[in-house]
């Protein structure tokens, strides 16, 4: 198709959109229900500048149809319904582009979702839960006597002479041998979080 | 075509009631300059030292400020009336500017040349607090009035457009206090104009932000 006659034919879909939207404006039905069915290839071609998916580009489209009747009494017939429609289409086009951006930018995937929750306690609840399991596993891979001298003195609070008593092991080997076990301890955990 | 999209159509077109056409921006504009342009007049008429701004308008730079005073309010208003149609271009925002910096310029100028004269900056925060409490009381009537107006054209760019309506109404308001006024600005005076005019655009703004969606007429 020639250029010139391209223009000719943009300029008479204008015009013929133009009168179909002022003959809607004064209540004809049938002129809109044309107009909306005729504008939409146009809206679709603008929307899809900005949206590649067909299923949210077609939302896109309806809100820009849904516009257009909200705003319907700003148009002036003595204007370029092309460019007034165009302008609708692409503000409410980048508006749903910013929208889906604000909310893409506060959802987060499962895997995520699964180490970090909204609620703080939540997230403590998880990350006390898996140190005792980090700390339970390295208290189990202690020597015999550490762990043996560490449970009693430390864990189920026994003074030095209840735990010797308790074990027959002597004040002095207990003592030696939770100053290793919290040293091997320290060291394994700390190489655990590195 | 869609299934949704056709039932949207046969939807609207079913409920496309004739509408009355707004008038174009620049009659809204005007008629509106024009009703506050009357009050304004009937209040100077009753309240205002006109000796006073008589005398001060014999200045030269007092005259270049009051004229970009109300330039400014009067291009904010008609491109706040322009931005609130879809069609209209963004660019129309910078139609004030000039105005402004002029305005901005003139009582920076204004106040340096006192502050020279002087040699001290005398001014008061008892009096630029009634500045700052004249240019707040004028603008809310004249800032409810526009909003409604300007919120007839539904606009795609809500906060804009009461920006833009917030800046002429603040500038009318201190185009005002001019003849209320019968003092030299001080680089105070200028500090709380600016604020005043900074709280009216926000307040608009946010007006327009919490008000229900207008319906189509």
């Amino acid at each position: 198709m020639a250029p010139a006659q391209a223009d000719l034919e943009t300029e008479d879909t204008d015009l013929r959109w133009s009168r179909l939207m002022a003959t809607a404006q004064g209540g004809d039905r049938e002129a809109y229900r044309c107009l909306l069915g005729e504008i939409l290839p146009f809206v679709r071609a603008i929307v899809a500048r900005q949206h590649r998916m067909p299923d949210r580009a077609e939302d896109v489209v309806q809100d820009v149809l849904l516009t257009l009747h909200r705003v319907r009494h700003t148009y002036d017939p003595g204007r370029s319904f092309k460019h007034w429609l165009a302008m609708i289409a692409r503000r409410r086009s980048i508006d749903a582009l910013r929208r889906r951006l604000r909310l893409g930018s506060l959802e987060v995937s499962d895997d995520i979702a699964y180490e970090t929750f909204a609620d703080p306690r939540a997230n403590r609840m998880i990350e006390t839960r898996e140190a005792g399991e980090g700390l339970r596993a390295a208290v189990a891979g202690l020597p015999e006597r550490q762990r043996q001298a560490l449970e009693l003195v430390k864990l189920r609070e026994m003074s030095l002479r209840e735990a010797s008593q308790a074990s027959g092991i002597s004040v002095a080997a207990l003592k030696v041998n939770v100053h290793r076990a919290l040293k091997a301890l320290r060291a394994r955990l700390k190489g655990e979080r590195m | 075509m869609s299934d949704a999209t056709e039932r949207l159509i046969e939807r609207l077109a079913g409920e496309a009631e004739p509408v009355r056409r707004l008038p174009p921006p620049l009659l809204r504009a005007g008629l509106w300059l024009l009703a506050v342009a009357a009050a304004f007049a009937a209040a100077v008429l009753l309240f205002a030292d006109m000796p006073e701004f008589v005398r001060r308008a014999r200045d030269p730079r007092q005259v270049v400020e009051l004229a970009a005073t109300v330039l400014t309010g009067v291009a904010a208003t008609i491109a706040a009336f322009q931005l609130s149609l879809p069609d209209r271009s963004p660019l129309w925002s910078l139609l004030p500017l000039p105005a402004l910096f002029l305005w901005l310029a003139s009582s920076g100028y204004g106040c340096y040349s006192s502050f020279l004269a002087l040699g001290h900056d005398d001014g008061s925060l008892a009096e630029s607090s009634h500045c700052f409490r004249f240019i707040i009381g004028f603008s809310v009537p004249l800032a409810i009035s526009l909003l409604v107006l300007l919120r007839r054209a539904t606009p795609l760019s809500p906060g804009r457009v009461a920006a833009m309506g917030g800046l002429g109404v603040a500038a009318i308001a201190a185009f005002a206090l001019q003849f209320f006024h019968p003092f030299d600005v001080t680089f105070l005076d200028l500090g709380v104009h600016i604020v005043a005019i900074g709280l009216v655009i926000a307040g608009m703004s946010l007006a327009e932000r919490l008000s229900p969606a207008p319906q189509a007429a």
